[in-house]
């Protein structure tokens, strides 16, 4: 939708991520944690990562910044590019370089990802003092500068503020300042405000829209919300064990959904398509452990549109339409069934 | 409704003392609930809905004498605990029960779910073991657990089955009220529908009367007969759900509607543009809590504290400027359906 998005830039990836699969190991066994996965984040473009705990979506953004357990995680195949640049197995040297630099990152808790002990203006200035060799006063120049830039009232007497006397929602706008300190090209934002009240919820979103839109930064946007999807990204791919599921410019999705399991999730959305307290279509069952290896659907043991065959080795992802692909053999039997819902004919 | 309600507060009040923050400092309280009245008829389920520190919890806490409220009163079915001895008052806990937000924390580790759901009804005696059993397993199934679950910790179940045990254990005393804080904000989003259905059907089943909070505004129009929105410890709307969603006559509401991102297309690319930050519980603004960021706000905003007043019907606004804020809503509608 170009109202949501002038500034991609089509032909220009900035990150690609191949093939890439994730095992963690311990006593008790080995996790596959991501099998397979494939993307590109454009220029310019909010890509959202929408899944429920488990499904990778958080181990996804941990191996692009390099950021793994150095024990228990082992890399079995796949390639993650900035640019021309190959960061799977890069050197730690060079991903300091790259984290806070070229990709900048905002957790969901902005009080546990800050320093208690020393001033928001100081922890600002200390990105580009390491990354851009800035002396002191120019350092805590562009601090005040970034502060004004997430819309941080009275900036200047802020900087000398510590995380404990602001707000959860001051201290995520700091998080966002720091992790776009040094213009990164890349801005991972993991569940930025799931831990925020709504109206404050509101505001970083706002924030967060009009900053790609004015520095043309990608944006990979990682949550279990698909209200914040839908008003925030251009592109989504829903994950599920590990694995991409579907994946489509959000308007093509809602209108065409074709996976078993988004359907399943729009469906049992309260408040946007059942009348009042009428019963919600569950999922049965919940996530499933990743301790064995599926060759088949995933989903499968929880999907209503199941048969045998989704136990077969899963095919390669089938292509709805253009830009528009679903791991799942029963893409026009979802389709069909789920077309005449509220939700699917708004966005139809 | 009945015309009897079965919950009734009547201006209670909660003021925590936080000390000074410095020596010879002026002592510092902190107006957690602020002269809420509010009647919750047999059977209704009331959706209490507001942002971090509106004193939703210290609410409920309140409702399930945890606390004493500083002022005002409680009564349960007419009965204010209030005027209870401590043995009176233990055996009235049954009738209200209440089901927590954090599926892990709010069960004991060390106990396996089937002693978990026991332990209310070992407390208040009801049978012996083997008729405990019995009844533990009725719950069970009421809940949707197997024996297989019976047997486990909570460590060795997910999410929505500790959820289900906490219900299991909330309705083992067959109570009359049930307040349940944040029950599905902890759970994944496939999880969730399945744990509102089942408190949907047995506050059905049960005739429970039901105050669900939630700062999950999908969540409480799924659920909720009525809702009263809470800003810094006050109601600032009541009404039933459909007018209140529909017609929402306090800004602050409108503030939170807004604010929702919904997976509708209307809400793409949309800029809700809420200005202001929640003030200090500790230093309210005077007169009107809200009106630092309301765009309605004049000199009676600050100087007047507005009431709970009737706007029309079943619904009910603290705000001066109510019945103007509901016409240029409808302004707002006639526009967008012309565009």
């Amino acid at each position: 939708m170009t109202a949501v998005s002038p500034h991609i830039d089509t032909g220009q990836n900035v990150l690609t991520v191949s093939n890439l699969s994730l095992e963690f190991s311990n006593s008790a066994g080995v996790v596959r944690a991501l099998d397979d996965v494939s993307f590109a984040v454009r220029k310019g473009e909010i890509l959202s990562l929408v899944g429920e705990s488990g499904c990778g979506k958080s181990v996804t953004a941990m191996s692009i910044m390099g950021l793994l357990p150095r024990h228990g995680a082992r890399i079995v195949s796949g390639s993650v590019r900035l640019g021309e640049q190959e960061l799977l197995g890069a050197s730690e040297r060079t991903m300091r370089r790259v984290r806070g630099d070229r990709i900048g990152m905002i957790f969901q808790d902005p009080m546990t990802s800050l320093n208690p002990v020393h001033t928001i203006g100081m922890q600002i200035a200390e990105v580009v003092r390491q990354h851009r060799g800035l002396s002191g006063a120019a350092a805590r120049a562009r601090a005040l500068e970034m502060l004004e830039l997430v819309r941080i009232p009275d900036a200047r007497n802020r900087l000398g503020a510590y995380p404990h006397e602001l707000s959860g929602g001051m201290r995520q706008r700091v998080m966002i300042a720091m992790a776009l300190a040094c213009d990164p090209e890349l801005l991972i934002a993991d569940e930025p405000t799931t831990a925020l009240d709504v109206t404050v919820q509101a505001q970083v979103l706002d924030l967060i829209a009009d900053l790609r839109q004015n520095l043309g930064m990608s944006v990979i946007f990682i949550t279990h919300d698909l209200g914040v999807v839908s008003s925030t990204a251009d592109r989504m791919m829903v994950m599920y064990a590990g694995r991409i599921v579907e994946e489509a410019p959000v308007e093509k999705l809602f209108a065409r959904p074709s996976h078993g399991y988004t359907a399943g999730l729009l469906q049992s959305l309260p408040g946007t398509q059942t009348r009042h307290r009428d019963v919600l279509a569950e999922i049965p069952g919940s996530v499933p452990r990743l301790d064995k290896v599926v060759e088949g659907c995933a989903y499968a043991p929880r999907c209503s549109f199941a048969t045998g065959a989704c136990l077969d080795p899963l095919p390669p992802p089938r292509r709805i339409e253009p830009e528009h692909s679903a791991r799942c053999i029963h893409s026009e039997t979802v389709f069909e069934t789920i077309r005449n819902t509220d939700i699917v004919r708004a966005w139809a | 409704m009945s015309s009897k309600p079965y919950l009734s507060l009547d201006k209670i009040s909660k003021t925590y003392a936080l000390g000074r923050e410095k020596f010879g400092g002026p002592e510092r309280f902190l107006q957690a609930v602020d002269q809420i009245s509010l009647d919750v008829p047999r059977g209704e389920t009331l959706g209490l809905v507001g942002e971090s520190g509106c004193g939703k919890s210290s609410l409920a806490r309140l409702i399930m004498q945890l606390e004493r409220p500083s002022s005002g009163a409680i009564a349960f079915d007419g009965v204010d605990p209030a005027g209870l001895n401590a043995t009176e008052l233990k055996a009235a806990r049954q009738r209200f029960q209440m089901i927590f937000q954090d599926p892990y924390a709010s069960l004991n580790p060390r106990m396996r779910a089937r002693a978990i759901i026991a332990e209310a009804l070992v407390n208040f005696r009801k049978g012996n073991a083997e008729e405990i059993n019995r009844r533990v397993e009725e719950l069970a199934i009421q809940v949707g657990l197997s024996s297989f679950h019976l047997d486990r910790f909570p460590h060795e179940l997910s999410g929505g089955q500790c959820q289900r045990i906490g219900i299991a254990r909330a309705i083992a005393l067959s109570p009359d009220l049930i307040v349940a804080d944040e029950p599905v904000s902890a759970l994944d989003v496939s999880i969730q529908a399945q744990i509102l259905n089942l408190i949907v059907r047995l506050q059905e089943e049960m005739g429970l009367t039901l105050v669900f909070i939630s700062h999950d505004l999908s969540v409480v129009s799924h659920v909720a007969d009525r809702v009263a929105v809470m800003y810094l410890g006050r109601i600032v709307e009541l009404g039933k759900t459909a007018d209140l969603f529909g017609r929402p006559a306090h800004p602050y509401t409108r503030t939170l509607l807004t604010a929702v991102p919904r997976p509708m297309p209307s809400s793409r690319g949309k800029r809700s543009r809420i200005s202001g930050e929640l003030p200090s519980p500790l230093n309210p603004p005077s007169g009107c809590h809200f009106r630092t960021r309301c765009s309605f706000a004049d000199a009676r905003c600050a100087a007047e504290v507005p009431v709970l007043r009737v706007i029309g019907g079943a619904q009910q606004a603290a705000c001066h400027h109510a019945e103007d804020i509901q016409a240029t809503l409808n302004q707002d509608e006639i526009e967008t359906d012309n565009a």
